[in-house]
């Protein structure tokens, strides 16, 4: 084997070669990657960058990897079982800070129990995701919730703002769970496991690799890609659109919210206008007490349904909005490994020496590029059978929600109309008599 | 009356009432009551168009005339369908026959017009007379307050309203000439003076209190907020403080669920646009938004019955102003008693001062006549007979008026009685209602959303 190790895997990121400045660790870890080589013609989904303590993929989920998407994540068969509660403010002498409780069941060999337990704050978590991206730059991790909350002033410390975040973190966690490959990668199992990840977030490529590679990026993006195969063209379409309609759902939803707490507000005032007037009257005081009283449980399923919107079908609808930055940063990166394969093949066109070398790379460079594309496509045709899935549950769930409050002010209705009926057909009896 | 009854009973028995039946209802209710005139003639507002002609001054204007329509009720149930009679009146017309009514039979809780002007609109912004809409439930509100008066034991007999349903031209002329107009500009300032009663009939003042009880609350469930804490006087002031109010109009609840179904609309659109760049999803999509506009379309329906419902609450909103009339009135009678036994009992004391020569009250003549030496006693003489015939004419003018209150306050209450009953009646068919379309807005919204749900469950 010739050159860094890191030629035979896949290389993180957006860089052609990944110059480790710790070359000694790579020298460590020459016979894992001989192992690896067996399989670098089925271009492996080992992480990029060598040197750090991942992906021990078995080679069942390495073969089956093209294969992940017809995989379907039976209940059945899952064997990962993942949750996020318990937030709990810590309070030290430089910060505050939330910690959340990260709990895990699984029944994986490659898990040293089937039990853990161990706490994360949202940083931890931006850390898997960088990590996962790093490694994986052309699949789709699930968004994590946004740093900070652009809207108003909620503090961080909100009850309703934790709470929001600890869902959408284990929504986030489950995604990873769910994912054929992300769900192997080292740094899952170590996230889930690891009593601190302090020591863990200092391996992994260093400050200065990780500028070389934006530096590379942003040229990447400047010189743009020459022969986009039209696949992705149409995913870049498809990303564009979908990112419009999605956002106009999100704001159409958030407005339906916001009309129906001004109804909401409207509402709760007409009930006990009733029962005032009931006072005033004789005859009427029953029936008018009645009506005070239907409307007051109307308006208590007009919250609740007002509730279960913003706890269900909002954050639902959101999570595919940040979806849609992630697709395209997804879309991007892969234009990049294609622009750096372009920029190179014509590198060798015009440089006279180190022909060989260069063909070499070049020929890893081809390799990387066809992996990249192979794994979005698989990737793409899960992302969207899983926003599928997730969005037409989230609207049959909404669905069957407003089917809810409908029933259930029927009820207060019907049982109001009874009761006046009842009570008119006494009154008819006796004018009759 | 054994027919009303079952009449009743079979209003109740059914369950899918529309609000226009539930409106028929109130008309059979009150045909059912069977006054004479009831028992003769069917009357409707049919129509209603718009005319422009010279006004008073002489300048162009445009006005809405009403179609009043008459039939004979035999012909009716002959199964025959004769032309009915008809003849066209504008509002200002309805607004004097009513005054007439006022003023001829003060004793009455006299039915009230639909409000002059589009105050309590609920979506349109422009109180606009002319809006079709407004024209349409005005036309409702007078066929129901020709009803009303015609299905009251007193004032379906007055010849008056009787010509003003038969007789199109000269009507007016016939008006004036009954010399109602003296009579109301007296009651209308006697109304506005303040005066205080020493015993008003408890009934009375208990049913005034109730007047404004009523009026309050509904103004406020009608949405109207009075400018701070001023409590509004009639109906029309409540109306006027509306326009003049920074808080007004209100947000309504109204406006708000309005609001939130044609929201939906968007999802429909929006959906639409989406099943476009989806394959699989497609079709699930597009459906589902062809159901979402469907429930945001919805709420047109939704609000024309609860703005009828408002309708039925406004109704009695004024009727609070006709029933404190009354009251007013019987103060009024019962002050004038009082003034006229006050100045009987003084007169009377005068007499025995002036006969037994003791002064007993203060008076400047008494004074005088101690300084400057007693009358003669010819003077006494003229003096006493003076006192003795106003007396006498005190005497039957307490009488008269005691009388007249007691009238009053006999018919009054028995017309106040028959109000009471017709407001319990009526506010619990409009309640019922209320009820009723609840429920069917309910039903739609279970149909809508089912739909949806399939058409998701295609996604």
């Amino acid at each position: 084997m010739s050159g860094p190790v890191v030629d035979n895997a896949v290389p993180s990121g957006n860089s052609s070669v990944a110059i480790p400045t710790d070359i000694s660790g790579q020298i460590l870890d020459l016979d894992e990657d001989d192992d690896l080589e067996v399989f670098s013609k089925d271009t492996t989904l080992t992480e990029g960058s060598s040197f750090n303590a991942s992906m021990q993929t078995s080679p069942a989920s390495m073969i089956n990897q093209y294969k992940f998407e017809e995989e379907e994540e039976d209940a059945d068969t899952k064997d990962i079982f993942v949750t996020v509660d318990n937030p709990e403010s810590l309070v030290t002498a430089i910060e505050t800070y939330v910690t959340y409780r990260v709990m895990t069941k699984t029944t994986r060999s490659e898990f040293d129990a089937s039990e853990f337990e161990v706490r994360r704050r949202y940083q931890d978590f931006l850390w898997l995701k960088g990590r996962l991206e790093e490694a994986h730059p052309t699949l789709i991790v699930h968004p994590l919730p946004e740093k900070f909350v652009m809207k108003g002033m909620v503090e961080r410390f909100n009850e309703d703002f934790i709470e929001t975040r600890r869902k959408a973190l284990h929504r986030f966690l489950n995604k990873i769970a769910e994912h054929p490959i992300f769900s192997s990668t080292e740094d899952f199992k170590i996230f889930l496991t690891a009593g601190e990840l302090t020591s863990h977030k200092k391996q992994g490529p260093g400050f200065l690799s990780r500028m070389g590679e934006t530096v590379k990026a942003v040229a990447a993006t400047v010189r743009g890609v020459r022969n986009r195969p039209e696949e992705f063209t149409d995913m870049q379409e498809y990303v564009e659109a979908f990112s419009q309609k999605i956002s106009s759902l999100d704001k159409v939803t958030q407005r339906i919210v916001r009309e129906q707490k001004e109804y909401l507000e409207e509402l709760k005032e007409c009930g006990p206008m009733y029962a005032l007037w009931s006072q005033s009257e004789e005859e009427l005081a029953e029936p008018l007490t009645s009506m005070a009283s239907s409307l007051d449980s109307c308006c208590k399923e007009t919250e609740e349904r007002v509730k279960q919107i913003n706890d269900h079908l909002i954050p639902a609808l959101h999570e595919y909005v940040l979806c849609t930055e992630t697709l395209k940063a997804v879309l991007r990166r892969r234009d990049n490994i294609q622009a750096d394969f372009e920029a190179k093949t014509e590198a060798l066109a015009t440089k006279k020496a180190d022909r060989d070398t260069m063909r070499d790379e070049l020929d890893k460079m081809e390799d990387r590029l066809e992996w990249a594309n192979n794994a979005l496509k698989s990737d793409w045709t899960r992302w969207r059978k899983v926003m599928r899935t997730d969005l037409r549950s989230a609207f049959i769930d909404t669905a069957e929600r407003n089917v809810n409050y409908y029933e259930k002010c029927l009820a207060v209705w019907e049982s109001f109309l009874h009761s006046q009926r009842t009570d008119a057909e006494g009154n008819a009896k006796d004018d009759c008599s | 009356m054994a027919d009303s009854g079952s009449e009743d009973i079979a209003v109740i028995g059914n369950t899918d009432l529309t609000p226009s039946e539930s409106e028929n209802n109130l008309k059979n209710t009150m045909v059912e009551k069977g006054t004479s005139l009831l028992k003769r003639m069917e009357i409707s507002v049919a129509e209603a168009e718009k005319r422009t002609g010279k006004n008073a001054v002489n300048m162009q204007e445009t006005y809405t005339v009403y179609l009043i329509e008459t039939r004979p009720v035999d012909a009716a149930s002959e199964g025959t369908n004769p032309v009915p009679d008809s003849l066209w009146r504008r509002y200002s017309e309805f607004e004097l026959l009513r005054n007439y009514l006022l003023v001829t039979y003060p004793f009455v809780v006299v039915p009230p017009l639909p409000e002059k002007r589009a105050e309590f609109v609920w979506h349109k912004l422009s109180a606009d007379n002319m809006d079709p809409d407004f024209v349409e439930r005005r036309r409702v509100g007078l066929e129901n307050f020709l009803l009303r008066v015609a299905s009251h034991p007193v004032l379906s007999s007055d010849k008056i309203f009787y010509s003003f349903l038969t007789e199109e031209n000269g009507w007016k002329e016939t008006v004036f000439e009954t010399g109602f107009q003296a009579k109301a500009d007296s009651r209308l300032k006697a109304l506005n003076a303040t005066f205080r009663v020493k015993n008003p009939d408890k009934r009375f003042a208990e049913m005034k209190h109730y007047g404004d009880e009523l009026q309050s609350v509904i103004s406020q469930l009608l949405r109207v907020r009075a400018v701070g804490e001023n409590k509004v006087s009639t109906a029309e002031n409540a109306a006027q403080s509306i326009r003049k109010s920074p808080f007004s109009p209100t947000k309504r609840a109204a406006d708000r669920l309005y609001g939130v179904y044609k929201v939906h609309g968007n999802y429909g659109r929006v959906f639409s646009e989406w099943s476009a760049i989806e394959k699989e999803m497609g079709d699930g999509l597009q459906s589902a938004g062809h159901h979402m506009d469907a429930y945001a379309a919805s709420v047109d329906d939704i609000l024309e019955e609860e703005e009828h419902y408002a309708d039925q609450l406004k109704e009695y909103l004024f009727y609070a102003d006709a029933l404190r009339a009354v009251c007013r009135k019987h103060e009024l009678t019962q002050y004038e008693l009082e003034m006229a036994a006050q100045d009987l009992t003084s007169k009377k004391q005068q007499r025995e001062e002036l006969a037994t020569g003791t002064v007993r009250t203060f008076s400047l003549k008494g004074m005088t006549s101690k300084l400057f030496g007693q009358e003669t006693p010819e003077q006494r003489e003229a003096k006493l007979k003076m006192l003795e015939t106003q007396i006498e004419e005190g005497e039957e003018l307490v009488k008269e008026r005691n009388e007249e209150c007691d009238e009053f306050v006999k018919s009054a209450w028995v017309d106040i009685e028959r109000f009471k009953e017709q407001k319990d009646h009526d506010l619990r068919e409009a309640l019922i209602s209320y009820a009723i379309m609840q429920i069917s807005m309910c039903k739609k919204g279970i149909q809508v959303w089912n739909n949806a749900k399939e058409c998701f469950s295609k996604m």
